[in-house]
């Protein structure tokens, strides 16, 4: 069974979910990554902040 | 005159059945886009989106079997969209009969929204094939 830490799971929702997201999303290769790369900063940059909020809270 | 919302599309892209990559790609992910000649991005869709639904598979993740109430339902159409993948697992009785770990809960979204990126990789295919998209 895999058992990804809760980081480890974020980051892999956010890679595959970006690569869709640009391939679905953009036209040309360059606009695909760039886009992809978008995609997954703000996937996981989302998910850190959100945290750090709700640890802030839960204090 | 072709702008870029409306391009002109060659006579032997629109010839056939315009609906078989959006089928294709339900039922098997990135086949849409295969049968376009669309090998890399194909090749990258269905790597993520098999990749998705084997690591959900792999975290003991649920498989909807049953609508029993709107949040169940709405659970079997995300499964759904993964198409044949879905199938042959329900069939196979591959998944965790419930819940009870935060894993396998992760494993039951990643299941989940591995078959709406099929579904968004699908319309893809199918708006490749009807030249809305290059």
């Amino acid at each position: 069974m895999f058992k990804p830490s809760h980081f480890a799971a974020v980051v892999l929702f956010a890679l595959f979910t970006s690569v869709v997201f640009a391939i679905t999303q953009r036209d040309t290769p360059r606009r695909m990554v760039n886009f992809g790369v978008y995609c997954f900063v703000l996937f996981v940059g989302s998910a850190v902040l959100l945290s750090w909020l709700m640890f802030a809270i839960a204090r | 005159m072709g702008t870029p919302e409306n391009k002109i599309v060659p006579a032997a892209q629109t010839s056939g059945f315009v609906y078989l990559p959006l089928i294709a790609g339900w039922l098997v992910p990135g086949a849409g886009h295969f049968l376009l000649g669309k090998w890399k991005r194909g090749a990258l869709l269905a790597a993520s989106i098999v990749g998705m639904f084997g690591l959900g598979l792999a975290m003991q993740g649920h498989l909807y079997n049953g609508a029993h109430d709107v949040l169940e339902i709405l659970g079997l159409v995300g499964d759904l969209g993964n198409g044949l993948l879905f199938l042959a697992c329900r069939a196979l009785d591959l998944g965790a009969d419930q819940v009870q770990m935060t894993t396998a809960d992760y494993g039951t979204r990643f299941i989940v929204v591995a078959g709406l990126l099929n579904v968004i990789a699908a319309v893809d295919a199918h708006n490749l094939r009807t030249g809305r998209k290059s």
